[in-house]
């Protein structure tokens, strides 16, 4: 008898504490709001529309995040805001954090400045309001990840050798390009949907954005989606 | 009459500013963008490198080192039609490295063939063919 009032009550409970929980969310989506236009709206597109020139691209200082919503997987952002460790190697635009040396260019890392760190609360608090971001939902409608069999080696084939995204992205810590951003995270922070979705045309997306449209069949971008997930477990396990 | 030819005069710099002004806007921003040096500074120098010698900033990790473009004998050597499918189709399309991808998707022929001419006065050469 105990043992059924028990889980009554802590149903009870539950639904009391839903619409609480609800007004919560609203109450973090209000304070999120007021602190991405204090603390972020200076370098982050919040809006829209996409930038579209190459010379309003080069001037970019953090990705949009107009689509946050729909780019991002629940709960990086709080995460990472609260230790924001560089995705974009040599900086939102290579180009200005690049110098020429005898062998090759190489990135000038004085002029990179780090992100700005937030608090827990404010964290959970800009995740929310940047989460309600989805102005291109029409670029992720009938996009079906689908599950993919390939291993970590195939994988490593396929990103360096056969379709060239090492020339721009890193697979593993300081292995790879530095004009884009590195992958060894990047399963953990986007969705499935929108990696399959940007690999198979980026400039879709980010109209402009120094990433080309490579000819990617749809069973080439459900295993380079399976491949970012390995690449991430293999860096989680490495314990870079 | 020295008024009105005053007044003239006044309204004449007024449109002259103001075109000046209308200038500085979009309209201006989107000429200088066709520019090519400015898209080979955004699409091409990650991987050619700044000063067009094959050395950008990705090479380090790459298998096949890219074009240097300001090396006459080598540019000398490929005609323009051939430099345009390069650009426009990638690597694979001129039996090159898939590392140069195509650039089809987001450039348009016009802006290839600018950037062609533009390769041109980085070897200062002329092509084959």
């Amino acid at each position: 008898m105990l043992r059924r009032i028990i889980p009554l009550g802590l149903l009870a409970a539950a639904l009391c504490l839903a619409p609480g929980g609800q007004a919560l969310a609203d109450g973090d989506r209000a304070a999120g709001e007021k602190l991405l236009a204090a603390r972020c709206a200076g370098c982050h597109n919040l809006t829209g529309p996409s930038p579209g020139t190459p010379a309003a691209l080069r001037a970019r200082k953090g990705p949009d995040l107009f689509y946050a919503g729909e780019k991002y997987r629940a709960g990086w952002i709080t995460k990472w805001l609260q230790a924001p460790a560089r995705i974009r190697p040599a900086g939102m635009y290579y180009g200005d954090h690049v110098k020429a040396t005898d062998k090759w260019d190489t990135v000038d890392t004085a002029t990179l400045a780090p992100h700005v760190k937030l608090s827990e609360d404010d964290a959970e608090a800009a995740e929310a309001a940047l989460m309600t971001r989805k102005a291109k939902a029409a670029l992720l409608k009938g996009v079906e990840v689908k599950p993919a069999s390939v291993s970590l080696a195939m994988g490593d084939l396929m990103f360096d050798k056969f379709k060239g995204c090492i020339a721009c992205h890193q697979s593993a810590p300081d292995y790879g390009g530095f004009s884009g951003p590195e992958l060894y995270t990047a399963a953990r922070r986007l969705t499935p949907a929108y990696l399959y979705s940007y690999m198979k045309n980026p400039q879709a997306w980010d109209p402009g954005i120094w990433m080309p449209v490579m000819p990617l069949k749809e069973a080439d971008l459900n295993k380079l989606v399976r491949y970012l997930e390995l690449v991430a477990d293999a860096h989680e396990q490495e314990g870079d | 009459m020295a008024v009105g030819s005053r007044a003239i005069g006044l309204a004449l710099a007024v449109l002259v500013v103001a075109a000046l002004a209308l200038g500085a806007g979009p309209g201006t921003a989107r000429a200088a963008d066709d520019d090519a040096a400015a898209l080979y500074r955004t699409y091409c120098v990650q991987c050619h490198g700044l000063k067009g010698k094959g050395n950008g900033v990705n090479v380090r990790d790459m298998s096949v080192q890219p074009r240097d473009h300001t090396d006459p004998e080598g540019m000398g050597g490929l005609s323009d039609a051939r430099i345009f499918k390069a650009i426009k189709e990638g690597g694979p399309a001129v039996t090159k490295s898939v590392l140069m991808p195509p650039w089809g998707g987001v450039l348009s022929d016009e802006q290839i063939h600018s950037l062609v001419r533009y390769l041109r006065t980085l070897c200062e050469c002329q092509g084959r063919g």
